[in-house]
């Protein structure tokens, strides 16, 4: 049979992949800006952040002056800055999704708490910038931003306070305790409002200046719930409360407050309306957090990705230099040479987590550029809307249905031939910025809860085994890029801004959203089209992957359990709950490929990346390749357990002997059709004797389309471990420079 | 106070340190093994002299900075993106070898070229910074030959200090054996100096002044001119990293002050 690779490239990845290669693989290569960031929040990060963590500053989860330090290292290289408009302070012009998950991801790639500490300043003002009313906004995001050459003030810290204590506010965002009152509303004059909340696990609590938390109301003449800014100075109790005893995450701070304190109602975000006597909030505190999350959460998962990829070189060089100094590893000698890389498992498994970074990256990245095009868009459709007289959630909803309508049909005419289109149509669809918004919003809203789901799931669960290929070293303070403490902060990256129930419920939603089904069709179609021209992506096993889960999703939508019990629905979280975890592998891998498309396209105008371009394209390809394998095989594994598992299997019954050959009607048979025995399994005897089995071999009827994708999904494996293979091979070759570079 | 200084500072870029150097035998002769994919810094000698610089044009009013750079065009702009946050400067670029084998006269006649081709700049207020040394070769010998060029006859090598004097005048540190210092004064520029370390810290990277430098970088590395350097007539006899030397012995319980003699004793040893 033929293959398309050789078994080994003519060239194996020379070097790591720079920044050269990372501008490129996530469309930044034109941002200068964000160049500057990163080469900013890099130093910041393998500089102060990595000493604190070297001297042993994680060893309490009290915040020190010497933690507190970090917040003037993020003052001085423009990291907090970051989040606002340059009318505010800022230098970044634009939207800033992108900006922040760079700099989650540099501060990570070290340590993720700094991460954490850093991303929930911009949290605090999240709400204030996304639903805040004009003066709010002018007046923190200004004083957030640090002081400008000559100004004499102290930067304004804030924190996000959502989390209570149990049994309220956590997983279930509806269920507050926190209480807004009026205690004084004089005609003609601003209401003064009363404020009590409690908060559990509030970061950047032990220095906040300002906190926006969220409230419902206590008071028949307040409507619903809402955001609140409380400020340190507010008369009342602005209590920070006890640190947390967290293990994790310890450069940031983190607390469980109580306020207790008066405010004015205009600190109510994105202000109020006053309708009958009453308060009536213009956001309730879930259609802030909704607007907030949807972009923070991305980030997040990228700090587990990011810690991922920053085990590949502190691993190489433990692996090679392993047995470096005993008396049987002279120089020379493999030994000496390639230590534990003489071994193929200690590569292959090295492969297997580097890909997952890649994936992880890839999506992350891709999540944070989308909400870059969909932040402009979002102000032309609520402006429309405005216009429309359009206001509340249900007369958007209403709205939006006819837009779905056109954007599907948008869908429909791009996948026709050009000739064939009604090219007025197409063309006034094309350009409909509603019809736009609603197609990339749908995208996206399944994108960031994926990113956030898998990246942080999967990737705690491969760091596991990157400190497993770091032998005890691995689980020592000493560990060279701090994997340990990388492992155990995965955990929580995995947990808040909503733990992984949350997200899987929030996707088994959104992924069910005909607008996001109808582009997954043509992602299939494009991973075809992409298979064809590079073959060793592995892009056509994701084609079939995708094509078994739309299969799969489709049946668990119409079929029922043994039971008439109906399958995808929204109680039955063991259905929709892992197809919503396979849907992560699949989406995941997909960007990656779509980025190796990206770097191969746009690789060769850097001379910079000329003279290995070959090498690296190679070694990105098998990557593609292996972890197209890995999303295959979760994803018909999972598959096939719902497909299968809700029905009932039979037994030895009289239901079961149905489909059973008796032994006297099959020697019967033989003599009709010779050999037709040695292919019946289930045969009972005319005593009822049958094989030592649970039961008859289940029918497969009506499944057998699934069958048929299963079977070829298995077949599209062919080549993966080859893959590997080189992939090892390359691994034990790439140059790693000398030590690595922090603490700086 | 003085009269105002046109600074120009030469830098090239070099691998960052901390990468694996190995040398090679290239088609035009000797270079290092990935050289081009290695990620790259500014020269940390020439870094230096940039932060001098700009800390004396802040100080002398009407004073301007220039940073001639000499590398692969793609190379420069990736190392602009962390130099450009440091200093305010004017960068001219120009695009050629940046590795420590290419030929130093011609590098010195491109850049000497470079420096006369600058707008506005009077040659007669020239202050030409560099570093004493180089992190790539450590020839030392570009900066003066580009001196010559321009025929600037006040040199300073391993310069650690200038100080401005109000006759127009300026004292210059010059390193000496014996962590000492020559002391000079020199009647005004032009004049060349080759810095050693100074006194400055490195700037902490600050994105304003980034963007501010990335409104005339991302032009100036657009128009860079193109120098071909050669490599004819030019051969390496032998090229090799600096062996490492470890000699450890394994010794329990000696005293401090016997480890502390035995310290010195290496030090002071040929």
């Amino acid at each position: 049979m033929a293959t398309t690779v050789p078994k080994v490239r003519s060239e194996t990845l020379r070097t790591l992949p720079d920044d050269n290669v990372r501008q490129i693989l996530w469309h930044f290569a034109d941002r200068y800006d964000l160049q500057m960031l990163v080469q900013s929040a890099r130093e910041v990060a393998r500089g102060p952040v990595a000493r604190l963590v070297s001297e042993g500053s994680r060893g309490t989860h009290e915040w020190t002056s010497k933690k507190a330090k970090l917040l003037e290292a993020f003052d001085q290289s423009g990291i907090t800055a970051v989040f606002m408009d340059p009318e505010h302070g800022g230098y970044l012009v634009g939207p800033k999704n992108l900006a922040l998950a760079l700099i989650a991801f540099e501060l990570a790639w070290v340590d993720a708490g700094a991460a954490t500490c850093s991303l929930a300043g911009c949290l605090a003002l999240a709400p204030i910038h996304e639903r805040g009313t004009p003066e709010q906004r002018a007046h923190y995001m200004a004083l957030a931003a640090p002081p400008a050459p000559g100004e004499d003030r102290h930067t304004y810290r804030g924190a996000f306070c959502l989390t209570e204590p149990i049994p309220y506010v956590g997983v279930d965002t509806g269920m507050l305790s926190g209480k807004v009152r009026i205690t004084e509303w004089v005609d003609g004059q601003e209401p003064l409002l009363h404020v009590e909340k409690r908060g559990r696990f509030i970061t950047n609590m032990g220095f906040a200046n300002f906190v926006t938390a969220a409230v419902d109301s206590g008071d028949d003449r307040i409507k619903g719930s809402c955001m609140v800014i409380i400020e340190e100075s507010d008369p009342g109790v602005f209590d920070r409360g006890t640190p947390t005893r967290k293990l994790v995450h310890q450069l940031s701070s983190t607390c469980d407050p109580i306020f207790n304190v008066h405010v004015p109602a205009s600190r109510i975000v994105g202000g109020y309306t006053i309708k009958d006597g009453a308060i009536i909030p213009n956001y309730s505190h879930s259609e802030v957090i909704e607007a907030v999350f949807k972009r923070t959460r991305v980030t997040v998962a990228l700090m587990t990705s990011a810690k991922l990829l920053s085990a590949v070189e502190p691993i190489i060089r433990y692996q090679r230099g392993r047995f470096r100094g005993s008396e049987q590893a002279k120089p020379g000698m493999l030994r000496y040479e390639l230590g534990l890389q003489q071994r193929q498992d200690a590569l292959h498994r090295l492969a297997n987590l580097w890909a997952i970074g890649e994936a992880g990256a890839a999506l992350g990245f891709a999540a944070a550029r989308l909400y870059d095009e969909i932040d402009p868009l979002e102000r032309e459709k609520d402006a429309i809307l405005a216009a429309k007289g359009i206001r509340g959630g249900k007369a958007q909803l209403r709205f939006f249905r006819d837009v779905d309508q056109s954007a599907l049909e948008l869908l429909r005419l791009e996948a026709t031939a050009e000739e064939k289109r009604n090219r007025d149509v197409y063309d006034t669809l094309k350009n409909d910025r509603l019809v736009e918004f609603a197609l990339k919003d749908a995208v996206a809203n399944v994108l960031c809860p994926a990113a956030k789901l898998w990246n942080t799931g999967t990737g705690a669960n491969s760091m596991r085994e990157a400190l497993s290929l770091m032998g005890g070293y691995g689980i020592t303070e000493d560990c060279p890029g701090f994997l340990a403490y990388k492992w155990m902060d995965s955990q929580l990256e995995a947990t808040y801004e909503g733990p992984e129930a949350v997200q899987r419920r929030n996707l088994s939603v959104t992924m069910t959203n005909e607008l996001f089904l109808a582009q997954f069709r043509q992602w299939i179609a494009e991973m075809r089209r992409v298979a064809e021209h590079r073959p060793g992506t592995g892009a056509c096993t994701l084609a079939t992957a995708m094509q078994l889960w739309l299969w799969t999703y489709r049946h668990l939508r119409v079929t029922t359990d043994a039971y008439g019990g109906a399958l995808y629905q929204s109680a039955r979280q063991g259905v929709t709950f892992p197809l919503a975890d396979a849907l992560g592998w699949l989406l995941a891998t997909r960007q990656q490929t779509l980025d190796l498309i990206e770097l191969e396209a746009k690789g060769p105008e850097n001379p910079v990346l000329a003279e290995g371009l070959a090498s690296t394209l190679g070694f990105f390809t098998d990557l593609c390749h292996i972890q197209a394998a890995r999303a295959a095989g979760e994803v018909g594994r999972i598959c096939a357990e719902l497909v299968f598992g809700y029905n009932r299997h039979p037994a030895w019954d009289d239901e079961g002997y149905k489909g059973c050959y008796q032994s006297d009607e099959l020697d019967s048979l033989e003599g009709l059709i010779p050999g037709i025995a040695s292919c019946a399994t289930d045969v009972v005897g005319p005593d009822g004797s049958h094989p030592a089995k649970a039961g008859p071999c289940a029918s497969c009827q009506g499944l057998e389309g699934f069958q048929r994708l299963r079977s070829k999904l298995d077949g599209c494996l062919t080549g993966a471990q080859l893959a590997k293979d080189r992939l090892a091979e390359a691994l034990s070759k790439v140059m790693i420079p000398e030590a690595l570079d922090y603490p700086r | 106070m003085t009269n105002p200084y046109h600074v120009v500072v030469c830098a090239s870029v070099v691998p960052d340190p901390l990468q694996t150097l190995e040398p090679i035998t290239g088609p035009s002769g000797p270079a290092l093994k990935n050289e081009m994919m290695l990620p790259a810094i500014l020269d940390p000698w020439a870094s230096h002299a940039l932060y001098e610089g700009a800390n004396l044009v802040k100080h002398i009013a009407g004073s301007k900075l220039w940073l001639v750079s000499m590398a692969p065009k793609a190379k420069l702009q990736q190392v602009m993106m962390t130099v450009a946050q440091k200093v305010p400067l004017q960068l001219v670029a120009v695009d050629g070898p940046s590795s420590g084998f290419a030929d130093a006269h011609q590098t010195a006649h491109a850049l000497a070229a470079a420096i006369r081709a600058i707008a506005g700049i009077d040659l007669s207020r020239l202050l030409l910074f560099g570093g004493w040394e180089s992190a790539s070769r450590s020839a030392g010998v570009t900066l003066q030959l580009i001196g010559e060029e321009l025929g600037i006859v006040d040199q300073f090598q391993g310069v650690d200090a200038i100080t401005p004097q109000e006759d127009g005048s300026f004292e210059v540190l010059e390193r000496v054996e014996g962590a000492r210092h020559q002391v000079s004064l020199c009647a005004g520029p032009p004049a060349v100096l080759g810095w050693a370390t100074g006194n400055l810290g490195e700037p902490r990277n600050d994105p304003q002044v980034g963007m501010a430098n990335m409104r005339t970088i991302m032009p100036a590395l657009q128009r860079a001119t193109v120098a071909s350097i050669s490599a004819d007539g030019m051969r390496y006899s032998n090229v090799a990293t600096p062996k490492q030397q470890r000699q450890t012995r394994i010794v329990k319980e000696l005293p401090a002050e016997d480890i502390a003699r035995e310290i010195v004793q290496w030090i002071t040893q040929e």
